[in-house]
């Protein structure tokens, strides 16, 4: 597979680039796979993408490039060193700096030359498709859908001058993925909502979540959604919850900062059983932290936030895929136990895009609230029923009515502050617990059966993880096996427990500091790990560095 | 018997909110609504307990946060007749930034304020409309701060409906609740009731010797006016509907609402999401 980087000042189109360079990648069979790395700023400083492609699955950002096109000095000094023996650096003309694997081209010249400067960007485009020995078949059908109509003459021209200057110095790869889709996470999140009927999304735009605010309020109209910006994260999920009491399937969505705020709800949603979603678009905190970089530090908060105790469930979206189908499950699981139902993604996963396979909406079947209650007795919202799952009924869709309390109530809804009924209530509330534990997903197992050391990970470190798993076990002398976690709480842990049996070590790589996962396991199952990996400086690990870190250890 | 009628309250004998509770249930009765029609909703408070003591559906959520569950819970089903009912720490004090930013969106909801000038459920503590130099066992040397006045904070934050009302005047109030409901968009009434327990100045009888309705030839649509007349909160404190304009609801402004299917019933398509995942190939 190939891997090359985009990189330059925020304002200097490298998205742009980046999204026709991927589309063309994609028809012409290729799997794409792009990160970004940026910076919370709107012009100037070091941005840059990681665009790896080829012809078989590809989980994981490399840091051995073929490639780098550069926008400025800078990103050709940064990156130099990461540029495998015949790799080379494309820029313009302009730039300063001379290093020997340099292809200098006249782009802002050529490009001013043609009237528009903005079309230099799709002149490297060109050189690239050349470089790695692409054809310019596709250019007129990927440009239609990228740029606006007018510009589209201009940059087919661009491209064909850029294709025109280079020298052709890879081979063209056979792959069979241009029937896939293309998106980032946060896009497959929000379609994953859409395709489950979500009809009402209420969240203050807060970095890396904000792309999925932004992605339903652009279907908002065709998909029949309200999106509503709220006035701050406590309105946001006071809002989803409320549309939820009266029958709009709602999601709200924020990253660690946000979700502060939206504590105490979380625990509103929890004791009044109305069901919700809540995505955690994960960032470095605490604070304000790194607002547009990596991390999975929220897990033991997002799993015991809110005073008091009630059940809820964690998913950790580890892929494209999850991002899909995690959501659907999220808002059934949410729907049928009438509880908060957290996922957890990261600024690694939400926006980084990768070829997936068509999403399945064949068998999509939602839970539904109950349409009416039609037995003798009284309706009564939470009556005590044996598995604790009370029938929800929608406040004026019957004649009964619908009562809802954050207090501690009787059935009916009302306060009480009877010792008994406290206890009644609590009971019921953890009894759904049982039927839940019943549904969970165990961790997807990577790796040899007969494994000697044991990786366990959850969420967006599932790809490097499997990468890593993959090259360590290409040497024959190495047994490596990982399990990645995408239920997380309630942890599953019988797979875990049959696997820890037989590992001569566990290794926990995780991108927080003090090994949250490791710190969950030994508390649920006393399962220690012997070794942590853990990365926590906004950047996500990539299979090669777990790949390092495992042999600096000894294997 | 009145149809929204429920159980014995655990209110103060005497306290404003039982005249509110009364008139509130004859205004729905009056308007023909029926029980499973009405959502009540508030947040935490002595008035926040409204809800509990009416036979309707009922969202009895956190303090200060019923402005935002009420205005989805009608934006998800506008069949539903939404009645914030909830007391002035609820709505202005720990809810402040929502009131003023659903003044905005304006959703047809209306928004009864108990408004006490003191925190009941807490015990006497200065709320929001507390007055300036009150004693209080928190506010010791007397309330420092200037109070806060609703109906020229939402006057200027461009509601379309702002009325004062006052618990002991039932007719009145029965009549303005009336047309708070019958309102299309945002309305806010903020009426004075007595807490007997805990605010020893701003009693029964110190409202009903200042309290006055309206002029007959008040025109509520004169905004200057309106916010002159809201300013009027001394020996003299006017009663009614201070200020009324037509707006655009929330409803009718979101393109998704004003196709008029309420949001529950609008079932997405799977041929939408069929295209949707297209666009990604």
């Amino acid at each position: 597979m190939y891997n090359i980087l985009i990189g330059g000042a925020a304002g200097q189109g490298i998205d742009t680039t980046v999204a026709i360079l991927e589309k063309l990648l994609k028809k012409s069979g290729y799997f794409v796979y792009t990160t970004r790395d940026f910076m919370s700023r709107i012009r100037g400083g070091h941005n840059f993408s990681l665009l790896r492609f080829g012809n078989e699955i590809i989980t994981s950002h490399s840091d051995n490039l073929d490639g780098i096109i550069a926008l400025n000095d800078e990103t050709a000094l940064l990156h130099k060193y990461k540029l495998k023996e015949n790799g080379f650096i494309l820029c313009d003309s302009s730039l300063s700096i001379e290093l020997p694997q340099m292809i200098k081209l006249n782009m802002d010249k050529v490009a001013k030359e043609l009237g528009n400067k903005n079309v230099s960007g799709s002149i490297a485009v060109g050189a690239i498709l050349k470089i790695f020995g692409e054809s310019l078949n596709n250019i007129e059908d990927v440009l239609i859908t990228s740029i606006k109509e007018q510009y589209l003459e201009l940059n087919i021209k661009a491209i064909n001058i850029g294709y025109e200057s280079v020298e052709k110095k890879f081979e063209h790869m056979i792959g069979n993925f241009s029937d896939w889709m293309i998106l980032t996470g946060s896009k497959a999140l929000g379609l994953g909502a859409i395709a489950s009927e979500l009809k009402f999304y209420s969240a203050y735009p807060m970095s890396p979540s904000t792309s999925i605010m932004e992605y339903l309020a652009s279907k908002s109209n065709e998909a029949d959604i309200v999106v509503e910006q709220a006035e701050d994260e406590i309105a946001a999920i006071n809002m989803a919850i409320g549309a939820s009491y009266t029958g709009a399937r709602s999601m709200t969505g924020t990253s660690g900062g946000g979700f502060c705020l939206m504590v105490e709800a979380l625990g509103l949603s929890g004791i009044a059983e109305i069901p919700i979603v809540v995505v955690d678009v994960q960032r470095p905190g605490p604070a304000t932290g790194l607002p547009t970089r990596t991390e999975q530090a929220d897990l033991k908060f997002v799993i015991s936030a809110s005073q008091g105790e009630f059940p809820r469930m964690v998913i950790a979206l580890r892929n494209h895929e999850d991002s899909f189908y995690q959501t659907i499950r999220a808002f059934n699981l949410a729907e049928k136990y009438q509880i908060p139902v957290i996922i957890l993604s990261d600024q690694y996963l939400g926006d980084a895009t990768s070829s997936v396979k068509p999403y399945d909406v064949s068998n999509i079947n939602m839970t539904e609230p109950e349409k009416n209650y039609d037995k003798e007795d009284e309706y009564l919202r939470y009556r005590f029923v044996e598995d604790g799952i009370s029938p929800r009924l929608l406040p004026g869709k019957s004649k009964n009515l619908v009562g809802i309390d954050s207090d501690e109530h009787d059935e009916r809804g009302w306060i009480t502050e009877s010792a008994k009924m406290r206890t009644q209530m609590v009971d019921k509330r953890m009894k759904k617990l049982e039927k839940l534990e019943e549904e969970l997903q165990e961790p997807e197992f990577l790796g040899q059966i007969n494994f000697d050391t044991l990786l366990v990970g959850w969420g967006s470190t599932y790809g490097p993880i499997s990468e890593a798993i993959k090259t360590l076990n290409e040497n024959e002398n190495m047994k490596y096996g990982a399990l990645v976690f995408g239920d997380i709480y309630p942890l599953p842990s019988k797979l875990l427990e049959e696997k820890a049996a037989h590992a001569k070590n566990i290794i926990n790589v995780e991108q927080n500091a003090t090994g949250q996962l490791a710190s969950l396991i030994r508390e649920k199952t006393g399962i220690k790990c012997s070794r942590s990996i853990l990365k926590y400086d906004g950047r996500q690990i990539s299979g090669e560095e777990i790949v390092a870190e495992i042999l600096k250890g000894g294997h | 018997m009145n149809t929204f009628n429920t159980y014995e309250t655990a209110w103060c004998p005497g306290c404003g909110n039982h005249s509110i509770l009364k008139c509130l249930k004859t205004a729905l009765e009056e308007l023909g609504k029926a029980p499973h029609e009405v959502l009540m909703v508030a947040g935490i408070g002595q008035a926040a307990k409204t809800p509990q003591y009416i036979s309707a559906n009922s969202f009895c959520g956190l303090h200060g946060r019923s402005l935002p569950a009420a205005v989805a819970a009608k934006i998800a089903n506008e069949k539903l007749t939404v009645i914030v009912n909830t007391g002035d720490g609820d709505s202005y004090g720990e809810g402040g930034n929502h009131f003023i930013h659903n003044i905005r969106r304006n959703v047809d909801i209306t928004h009864f304020v108990n408004d006490n000038q003191i925190y009941g459920l807490t015990k006497g503590q200065a709320s929001p409309t507390t007055c300036e130099g009150q004693v209080t066992e928190v506010q010791t040397n007397g309330s420092s701060n200037t109070p806060l006045n609703p109906i020229l904070m939402a006057i200027a934050s461009g509601a379309g409906f702002v009325a004062r009302a006052f618990s002991g005047d039932t007719e009145h109030l029965i009549n303005i609740m009336k047309q708070a409901i019958l309102y299309e968009g945002y309305a806010i009434v903020d009426i004075l009731q007595p807490c007997v327990s805990f605010n020893k100045v701003n009693t029964f009888s110190y409202y009903k010797s200042r309290v006055y309705h309206l002029e007959e030839d008040y025109d509520s649509s004169n905004k200057i006016l309106a916010l002159q007349k809201s300013m009027e909160f001394d020996n003299q404190i006017p009663i009614g509907v201070i200020y009324k304009e037509i707006k655009p609801t929330f409803h009718q402004k979101n393109k998704v609402l004003s196709q008029g299917i309420p949001l529950l019933d609008n079932k997405t398509d799977v041929e939408i999401v069929k295209k949707l995942i297209s666009e990604f190939i």
